[in-house]
């Protein structure tokens, strides 16, 4: 087992950790909680064995279903932001991504906001889509998709600014 | 043959993802639909062991309310008790076993409590060792809190009275009038009853209690008061705003109710059915 190896499953079992212990029981305004663990899909190597990352992410959502009692939401979540992160990777990244030169700890800001947007996005639209899984509520999926995202790309933020790893 | 073998290791990537992502759809509509028996859950051994060491530190935080809680309960009951004329050590009875009570209640913890989702759960710290089955109703001093659905050895889960699934048998303490107690996701604290009939007088402020037409609950458990209401579309029913006794944000210890006569009556059902 080599260095990323370890380096990918401590940073898996300290977001599970952390977002269940500490970022689900924030509840701000009521009901906003940041679902930052999907760090670990976002920071995944560009090179990883695409089936393991897709079992892996399904393992993570399903592991945050276990701990918040919601089925299999986090779980289809997870799996469809793994699937669809080289569409988001292409889109943000273009060349650099097609030629396997990126590396996700040293990029320019903006590009990473983008990215981190349109990947928190789309995990809480199926999220809360599932969660709430009624087209009468669909006001209520608005409203929770778009503070909860808002809220989540924040810490997110912070989060990759403040524990940006230094390659040396 | 070759082809469909072709066909499928070209496509394993898109094959693995549907294949998750079906399991993930089956744990999410079964989850949606009430007394499924269910495998995602925290009721498990993982789950409910970080729940309650989180819990045996954040425990310490809230004894001085809780403490409080106890003595105001302990204050009413004694009132009640005096009231009855009926003093605390008479009634004694050394002999449990052949002392039929219509329904024994035993003290739980709660180490998980949500309350900002749509379908909300909360895990006890007491399982089928302490004889909890599911269907049991859970109380805390003042007001209902829900309905044991599932248990494991040590821990049990209750569907919270917040959640989608959840309907109860509640109505108005001052006459018989009943109807169910659903929540419609907004407001933690506040929860609506739905069908009672428009010949019923209300007032806001009245009191809701349970009606004790199910095994679950006992009569006369306080649920809350009426915050407002108002006639549905077709003006048969009333909707009321209940808000409720409980702080449903801030729940430490509960009681699970067994109706020690829930086999007789159920089975005196059945038979009226056949």
């Amino acid at each position: 087992m080599n260095r990323e190896t370890a380096l990918q499953i401590g940073r898996f079992m300290i977001l599970v950790l952390v977002q269940v212990m500490v970022l689900n029981h924030i509840n701000f305004l009521g009901y906003l909680n940041p679902y930052i663990y999907i760090i670990f899909i976002l920071l995944a190597p560009i090179n990883i064995n695409k089936s393991l990352f897709l079992v892996s992410s399904f393992i993570l959502g399903l592991i945050m279903d276990f701990f918040g009692d919601s089925g299999g939401v986090h779980a289809a979540a997870c799996t469809i932001i793994a699937f669809f992160r080289p569409v988001a990777l292409r889109s943000v990244f273009g060349l650099s991504y097609e030629f396997q030169t990126l590396k996700l700890s040293n990029l320019r800001f903006g590009e990473k906001f983008i990215y981190v947007i349109l990947m928190v996005l789309t995990h809480h639209i199926v999220l809360f889509s599932l969660e709430i899984f009624n087209f009468s509520h669909i006001l209520l999926i608005a409203k929770k998709t778009l503070f909860s995202s808002l809220l989540t790309i924040i810490v997110t933020m912070l989060v990759l600014v403040l524990f940006r790893r230094n390659d040396s | 043959m070759q082809q469909i073998i072709n066909f499928l290791i070209r496509n394993k990537h898109s094959l693995l993802f549907l294949l998750l992502l079906f399991i993930s759809l089956v744990f999410t509509i079964q989850s949606h639909s009430y007394h499924r028996s269910k495998f995602v859950s925290s009721t498990n051994f993982i789950s409910g062991g970080v729940y309650g060491w989180q819990h045996s530190i954040s425990d310490y935080f809230k004894l001085k309310n809780e403490n409080t809680r106890l003595l105001e309960e302990n204050e009413r009951l004694y009132n009640q008790l005096s009231a009855f004329g009926v003093d605390s050590v008479s009634k004694k009875h050394i002999d449990t076993l052949r002392y039929t009570v219509p329904y024994t209640f035993t003290k739980a913890r709660v180490i998980k409590n949500d309350y900002s989702k749509i379908d909300n759960y909360i895990l006890i710290n007491k399982g089928e060792k302490d004889s909890i089955k599911p269907d049991m109703g859970v109380i805390t001093d003042k007001g209902i809190i829900g309905i044991i659905e599932n248990t494991s050895k040590h821990y049990s889960r209750v569907i919270s009275i917040l959640n989608s699934n959840s309907r109860i048998n509640a109505g108005l303490k001052k006459s018989n009038q009943y109807g169910s107690l659903v929540w419609n996701g907004e407001d933690p604290n506040i929860v609506q009853l739905e069908t009672i009939p428009r010949q019923a007088i209300l007032k806001e402020g009245d009191t809701i209690i349970t009606h004790g037409r199910s095994t679950i609950f006992p009569r006369g458990i306080g649920i809350g008061t009426i915050l407002n209401y108002k006639l549905n579309q077709n003006k048969n029913y009333y909707l009321i705003d209940v808000k409720l006794f409980n702080d449903m944000t801030n729940i430490g210890f509960v009681y699970t109710i067994k109706n020690n006569n829930a086999e007789e009556i159920k089975s005196l059902e059945k038979s009226e059915y056949e």
